[in-house]
């Protein structure tokens, strides 16, 4: 395929190019009705208009030029660009642990997509060693890309895959399986496989980052030396996110990944566990475990692998006046599964009834969790609740609405047998229900009241 | 016997033999002979109420110790959009600093501290910006791109400044000739910094986001005081539209200076204009010393089989002072043997500076050892003795035309700072580093940064170009002040002093002159010599309240013009109105104890004063008489008849 020289260009700016045979990266000197302009043709991002021919002049600042504009332009020279992450070799230290990191996408290394005008991710080993030459004090580390997806669009077919790949290099001796991924889904993928992969020898640890690491304030590199340290020499062997503790640089935190959120769009500390406690604080020497109880580290390479998921699975958020119609076109297109994030302890309105009724009868299985996303789903505490109970929702005690849509999925891959799914869906297999729950699992602190503000003031944020 | 070393008299020495004149002695034939070449980047903060890229409140301060939460961040360079990283980059990362920001709720928000992505840019501050480029007659871009720029010593928490081009290529017109611009941007003021100590570095986040706006000179200027007249140019255009901010840090610049054969060198943080022709005088001087040691080492090593070497100093050998402290921190010594450098370490840079203060400051900056982090075998007043000096010699096997440096410092950071040392030196075979300066208000710079290149800017990927239609600048081009250069001739016209110049464009008073000559029809002169003398005198004694405008002036002569008082009067209503500002006339009147007379009530007294006089003084002298007479009336007369006439009276 020929080379496109007028990348991204489209519309009015294109013909321009064409017209005065200007290239992508050819050097030009434009007149237009507001003056000269010189400096190198760069592409367009796609969805940017057709009127502006993009500009980077030699102070090294972009600038968009009008192509209404222009009464002349021509190119005195070209020079592409190429970008490139420096790659070296990574180094093999006698003594580290092995780690393997598999990649699906996200921003741990990145690079600037012309086309989209965003960053695309940077991957290799020896990409990621030039990046963040630290992680060769940590660990030996493998890569394996499996995906490059965008977090928003990982879907059961990567959880399987993924699944699959993490039982495969169990098998062939790994110290620590570390998988880099977009923030936007981390959760979701981390429950799959906290379903998926049972009972792991070794730490699984799942990490991103919230600034994309083509920024130097970027958590990438912190948070791939904290995930590398936990999943290569910490003892903790289960399915983990590893993310900032504090906005600040300082420590990340290790949650299950049953019970781990993204709470915030934009934050560093995004990631919280809800309604209990992180597993463990990581820095870039050591893992010092919060809970008492976890898997630790085995010798052994047993794992159960279990890849299964169905897809016809929903999940409805409930709001006031929801009319039954929702359900109905669930049911209506062969949904096997809902999960209800009703409000409250576990409810929705009158109207709804029948729907539910009706599902319940087509023998569609639907459990309820809470929208206020603490807290247990207690639906006997109103006639409301029990009326939905007698409907035939079940409720899922304080399951995250989220790895409650999981879990059903997985466990509807498994089996038809409505029983034997409600004996999956209420057998807790990683804290995904807890029996308890302690009370400074729910904190979330009020600024403005003295007391928050003293402690803020007395620690980073 | 061989003559003794002295490094006072070498530093004497080479000063003469580069040829160094002090600024007031220095005539163009000196600039021309070193090749002096200068430019600008002057920064002006725009009077916006928000910030530029989020809704937080511009221009509200704390103070140092003033915080309600603290962030730290460490910086790592990335590569550019071309695929290079940076020269200053690497630098900053090398030397590992932990970053800590201090937080004020009411200024700050998730933007500040870098975990949000922006907010669109704040409209008001692009119109300013564009008005103003359109006075400095640029050429305005299509469309706006916003583009990240690194700034990895932590000033922006994100580690890039968010700016964009909105104009190139223009000129300013100065007295004798053009100056031409590169550019003006629209970019986020930084952080402001609170100290910056060993490895860590503290900043405060009140400043930071604030809408500013950057113009870009060529190197167009050849002497020291064309620079000055065009930062003052930059500042007076751009307060001519009201549409700044004025006051401390409002307005900064950094000087781009080089001499030939030297390097560009950009002096940061220039706070004051009338600092810039010392600066750049002795910056350009700096080059040409240095250019003068390159020379004398290059006839003595070729660069290329130049190494240093080194020993670490043991206790029992030589013991220096500064590491013999009791410490938690584990120090160390360390002899660096620089061959060829004889001479060169007390070789002179600027006034009081030589050779090695280069080095103690790069240690300082880059291996983040506090000061005193050295001495050398040039040092004027060593810490170690002479004995100590021949020990050292013969440890590292120096011969006579090596000098050597002793660093000391924190054990971890004893590596960087040997690294740093000799790629200094190194880089003395080659002349003038490029790199960025701090300046000191004695007039003199030290090293702050490696200068950063084209390769630090990258695309802002969280912004979407803003388009700039013909008709949106039309807008913006309607109702533009009239330019300095124009202004500056207005004033010439009006006979207004010439030491009222600078005080009236700086604060852009011309507008409310010009309104008040017109309307009330006031001599040109008095009234530009009553704004560059009264005023900026009531400005330098009285308190000013938040309250009072410069328009203000207009109303008190238009009141007393209504009224048919002296103008005079003017001159002790001011500074009441000017701690009081919302007072009535009537009252102020009062305060300055302006009685109404009429001239014939006035003129009456004179002869009763006279009569005094005799009494009470034996001068027969009739001026002194009426010197007298007039003192005695003044007040009474002031405001209520010229007091021309009340002396033609006396007279009579």
């Amino acid at each position: 395929m020929a080379e496109d020289i007028f990348q991204g260009y489209k519309g009015a700016a294109l013909e321009t190019l064409m017209k005065y045979n200007v290239r992508v990266w050819g050097q030009g000197e434009i007149e237009t009705t507001r003056g000269k302009f010189t400096g190198t043709v760069l592409p367009r991002a796609e969805n940017d208009d057709d009127k502006h021919i993009v500009l980077k002049i030699s102070t090294g600042y972009n600038i968009g030029i009008d192509v209404d504009t222009i009464t002349d332009m021509r190119e005195t020279g070209y020079k592409k660009a190429v970008y490139k992450i420096p790659e070296k070799e990574f180094p093999t230290t006698p003594g580290l642990p092995k780690v393997k990191l598999l990649g699906t996408g996200g921003t741990i290394a990145s690079r600037l997509d012309y086309r989209t005008g965003a960053v695309i991710p940077a991957f290799s080993p020896g990409e990621l060693y030039g990046a963040v030459p630290e992680l060769a004090t940590i660990c030996n580390l493998t890569t394996e890309k499996l995906f490059a997806v965008f977090s928003e669009n990982m879907g059961p077919e990567q959880y399987k895959k993924l699944a699959v790949a993490i039982g495969k290099e169990i098998e062939n001796g790994i110290d620590g399986i570390v998988i880099g991924h977009g923030t936007d889904t981390l959760h979701h993928t981390a429950t799959a496989l906290s379903f998926m992969v049972q009972n792991p020898p070794v730490p699984i640890v799942l990490v991103g980052s919230q600034r994309s690491s083509d920024r130097p304030s970027s958590d990438a590199a912190l948070n791939l030396q904290h995930a590398t340290l936990a999943a290569g020499h910490g003892d903790i062997a289960e399915v983990m996110v590893c993310m900032f503790g504090p906005t600040s640089d300082e420590y990340g935190l290790l949650h299950r990944g049953t019970r781990v959120r993204k709470m915030h769009s934009s934050y560093r500390s995004t990631f919280r566990t809800l309604g209990d406690t992180p597993l463990a604080m990581v820095t870039t020497k050591q893992v010092t475990p919060i809970k008492q109880k976890y898997n630790h580290r085995r010798k052994d390479r047993n794992v159960a692998i279990k890849p299964y998921f169905e897809e016809k699975v929903a999940m409805v958020y409930y709001y006031p006046n929801m009319f039954p119609d929702i359900i109905d076109s669930l049911v209506d297109n062969g949904y096997r599964g809902i999960i209800i994030a009703g409000t409250g302890l576990g409810h929705v309105n009158k109207p709804l009834y029948p729907a539910i009724e009706r599902a319940a009868k087509k023998g569609i299985a639907i459990y309820m969790t809470v929208q206020t996303l603490w807290g247990y789903v207690h639906m006997f505490v109103y006639d409301t609740g029990r009326d939905l109970m007698a409907k035939g929702i079940i409720p899922a005690a304080n399951m995250l609405p989220e790895v409650a849509y999981i879990k059903l999925g997985w466990a509807l891959g498994q089996t038809d047998d409505l029983e034997e799914v409600k004996r999956i869906m209420l057998t807790p297999i990683s804290d995904e229900i807890t029996k308890r729950e302690p009370y400074n699992g729910y904190l979330v602190y009020q600024g403005g009241l003295p007391e928050v503000e003293d402690f803020i003031r007395r620690y980073h944020k | 016997m061989q003559k003794m070393f002295d490094p006072q008299t070498n530093y004497q020495n080479t000063r003469s033999n580069i040829g160094y004149v002090p600024l007031r002695d220095a005539s163009q034939q000196d600039y021309d002979r070193i090749g002096f070449m200068s430019g600008l980047e002057v920064h002006q903060q725009l009077l916006t109420s928000e910030k530029l890229f989020c809704r937080c409140p511009a221009g509200v301060f704390q103070s140092d110790n003033e915080y309600d939460a603290e962030v730290i961040r460490h910086m790592r360079p990335t590569l550019s959009e071309l695929g290079e990283y940076d020269g200053t980059a690497l630098m900053e990362f090398r030397t590992r600093k932990e970053i800590v920001y201090k937080l004020k709720n009411v200024t700050t928000c998730t933007y500040e501290v870098d975990d949000t992505p922006p907010f669109p840019i704040n409209r008001e501050a692009l119109d300013i910006a564009i008005r103003i480029s359109l006075l400095c007659k640029l050429n305005i871009v299509g469309e706006v791109h916003i583009t990240r720029k690194q700034y990895l010593d932590g000033s922006i928490p994100t580690g890039f400044q968010r700016t964009a081009i909105i104009g190139v290529e223009g000129e300013l017109p100065l007295r004798h000739k053009k100056i031409r611009l590169i550019q003006l941007s629209i970019e986020e003021d930084s952080c402001r910094e609170i100290s910056d100590i060993g490895h860590v570095r503290v900043y405060k986040t009140d400043r930071l986001g604030m809408p500013l706006i950057e113009t870009v000179t060529y190197p167009e200027c050849v002497n020291p005081a064309e620079v000055e007249e065009t930062c003052n140019y930059i500042r007076f255009l751009n307060r001519s539209t009201g549409l700044v901010r004025t006051g401390m840090g409002a307005s900064r610049q950094d000087v781009n200076v080089s001499c030939r054969g030297g390097s560009r060198v950009e002096i940061k943080g220039v706070a004051h204009a009338r600092w810039i022709p010392r600066l750049t005088h002795n910056e350009a001087f700096r080059q040409w010393a240095l250019l003068a040691i390159k020379n004398i080492l290059l006839e003595r090593y070729a660069a290329s089989s130049w190494t240093v070497s080194h020993t670490v100093l043991d206790k029992k050998q030589v013991k220096v002072a500064h590491i013999a402290k009791k410490d938690k921190i584990k120090k160390r010594a360390v002899a660096i043997n620089l061959p060829g450098f004889a001479g060169i370490l007390s070789h002179f840079l600027q006034p009081g500076k030589t050779f090695a203060d280069e080095l103690a400051n790069r240690l300082k900056v880059i291996a983040c050892i506090e000061k005193p982090n050295m001495t050398h075998s040039e040092d004027f007043e060593s810490v170690l003795t002479d004995e100590d000096w021949m020990k050292i010699r013969s440890l590292l096997g120096s011969n006579e035309q090596d000098a050597q440096v002793v660093i000391f410092g924190p054990e971890a950071d004893i590596k960087t700072a040997i690294e740093t040392i000799e790629e200094r030196c190194r880089m003395a075979f080659e002349g003038v580093p490029k790199e960025t300066r701090k300046a000191l208000s004695d007039g003199t710079t030290i090293f702050e940064r490696v200068l950063p290149g084209a390769d630090r800017m990258y695309p802002d990927t969280d912004s979407a170009p803003i388009p700039l239609s013909n008709e949106y600048i039309e807008k913006l081009s309607t109702g533009l002040p009239a330019e300095i250069i124009d202004r500056y001739h207005q004033l010439q016209t009006w006979e207004a002093p010439v030491d009222t110049y600078t005080y009236i464009l700086k604060k852009n008073l011309v507008p409310v002159i010009e309104k008040i000559i017109n309307d009330l029809e006031l001599s040109p002169k008095f009234v530009t010599a009553f704004f560059g003398h009264t005023l900026k005198f009531v400005e330098g004694h009285f308190n000013r309240s938040a309250d009072f405008r410069y328009e203000q002036i207009y109303d008190i002569f238009k009141y007393l013009k209504s009224s048919k008082l002296g103008l005079e009067l003017a001159r002790k209503i001011l500074p009441v109105m000017y701690e009081h500002p919302n007072m009535d006339f009537q009252s102020v009147l009062m305060s300055i104890n302006y009685k109404h007379c009429t001239y014939a009530e006035i003129v009456s007294r004179i002869e009763f004063l006279k009569q005094r006089f005799l009494g009470i003084n034996t001068s027969t002298d009739p001026e002194a008489r009426a010197n007298w007479i007039m003192g005695q009336i003044r007040k009474l007369a002031e405001g209520n008849i010229d007091l021309r006439e009340l002396r033609k009276a006396l007279n009579n």
